[in-house]
């Protein structure tokens, strides 16, 4: 997140002023804040996952097999925080927060990211069965959140998409890749999928929120039939075989996470909890 | 009278380079959607390229300066994300501008590759040095969000190209 608000004056943390609440309503096209506390609820959803799915990729950056890797996996992230901080900034305008309040002062059991994005990065083809799978969901729930009758979601999700149908395109790639270059790039990919697909059942799990909110927001198990024609088609062309294996029990949208999450936060918010307001 | 000054701060944002590929201005890009008057107030509408594009901030202050020193006490710069951005809104001079320095534009229409599936065709890209179709895709993303790595396998020279969204 920026240090600085888009006014380019220093942001002191805490110090929500008005107009950086009618920024973040007025970047998300809508000109209007949060309607209710369930459309703000969901703008975490969407934001929390996006978010730890950037930090995530940007631990990367000098790491990845490839410099052009590294370039990547950052780019990715890069788009992926710009989806949170717009997520973020419209569930924060219902109760006056900013989107850094949101990233670096609420506390694990106050996030509502999945387990999917919250597992570790493993080796590099667990990074990318895991962003195989994130992206394949993310490319679907944006392209039905685009009719959403909630204009915020409908706009960042409308930029979104065509972010995200690269991300997709480049997980692809790096399975097709690796399910078919040596026998040690295929093995590890096996063992990749078999480790991360159990987490993915729980992005298509229906919820009384989504009941709630109606059309404002994608029904997950309506996701589902799109996710699985394009895993299928994609594991045929790699010749793999779908993960067998019972889903996780999940629990993320209501504060319940997987064991990697307080380690990531302990790294993403330690500067701005040891430095209240630091800026550069 | 109005019609007039919305022209003159039109021009006024128009003329804001973008920071990261400084030979195109904002309006060259299609991040520049609007101007808008209202008595001595002067909206003007700006779009991100990509989402995570960090560009941005400094892209409205430049503006906010610009109309400033035109004159314009007045100034308001909106970030609007709908309709969102599209390598389709360049302007053609915008193009020639990137070929000239260096950076290969975009290659066709957003349109065209939305329509395609799973597994993607790119068209062609001229290598902005000597002109060869003979080039390839290093790596899908480059030095910044919009652009990709690709080489010239004529002069063998790599370059960053415009990517299609």
């Amino acid at each position: 997140m920026s240090a600085h608000d888009l006014d380019g004056a220093i942001d002191p943390h805490g110090d929500v002023s008005v107009d950086e609440l009618a920024l973040a309503a007025e970047l998300a096209g809508s000109g209007e804040r949060a309607a209710s506390a369930d459309i703000a609820e969901y703008a975490l959803w969407l934001g929390d996952d996006a978010l730890i799915l950037s930090q995530q990729l940007g631990a990367w950056i000098t790491y990845a097999p490839e410099l052009e890797e590294d370039v990547a996996l950052g780019n990715i992230a890069l788009d992926l925080l710009g989806h949170a901080r717009s997520f973020l900034r419209y569930a924060g305008s219902w109760d006056g927060r900013s989107e850094d309040d949101l990233a670096y002062f609420r506390d694990e059991a106050e996030f509502r990211s999945s387990w999917l994005v919250e597992q570790p990065n493993g080796d590099f083809a667990q990074t990318i069965a895991r962003q195989f799978l994130v992206s394949t969901y993310m490319l679907e729930l944006y392209s039905a959140l685009r009719g959403s009758t909630d204009a915020t979601f409908a706009a960042i999700a409308e930029k979104a998409v065509k972010e995200v149908d690269y991300h997709r395109d480049h997980a692809v790639q790096w399975v097709l890749r690796l399910a078919g270059g040596t026998a040690e790039s295929r093995a590890r990919i096996i063992r990749a999928f078999a480790d991360v697909w159990p987490y993915a059942a729980e992005l298509f799990r229906d919820d009384e929120l989504i009941d709630r909110l109606g059309d404002a927001a994608v029904r997950p198990s309506s996701l589902q039939a799109g996710f699985d024609a394009v895993t299928e088609a994609v594991f045929a062309e790699a010749e793999l075989d779908i993960p067998a294996g019972s889903a996780s029990a999940g629990g993320g949208r209501h504060g319940s996470h997987a064991t990697g999450l307080g380690h990531l936060l302990s790294e993403m918010q330690v500067l701005a909890r040891r430095h209240p307001g630091a800026t550069w | 009278m109005v019609t007039g000054l919305r022209e003159r701060a039109w021009e006024a944002a128009a003329a804001v380079k973008d920071p990261e590929v400084p030979v195109l201005t904002i309006e060259d890009l299609g991040v520049l959607r609007d101007v808008t008057v209202d008595g001595d107030r002067i909206r003007v509408d700006i779009t991100p390229t990509y989402s995570g594009c960090p560009a941005m901030d400094t892209i409205r202050d430049d503006v906010e300066l610009a109309l400033i020193r035109a004159g314009f006490g007045e100034v308001e710069v909106r970030l609007v994300l709908a309709p969102a951005w599209t390598t389709d809104w360049m302007t053609e001079e915008g193009k020639r501008k990137l070929t000239e320095y260096g950076i290969a534009p975009p290659s066709g229409h957003a349109a065209l590759r939305q329509a395609q599936g799973p597994v993607r065709i790119s068209l062609g890209v001229r290598c902005p040095r000597c002109g060869s179709l003979d080039t390839r895709e290093l790596s899908r993303f480059g030095s910044t969000s919009c652009k990709a790595l690709y080489e010239c396998r004529a002069c063998l020279e790599p370059f960053d190209h415009f990517k299609v969204i």
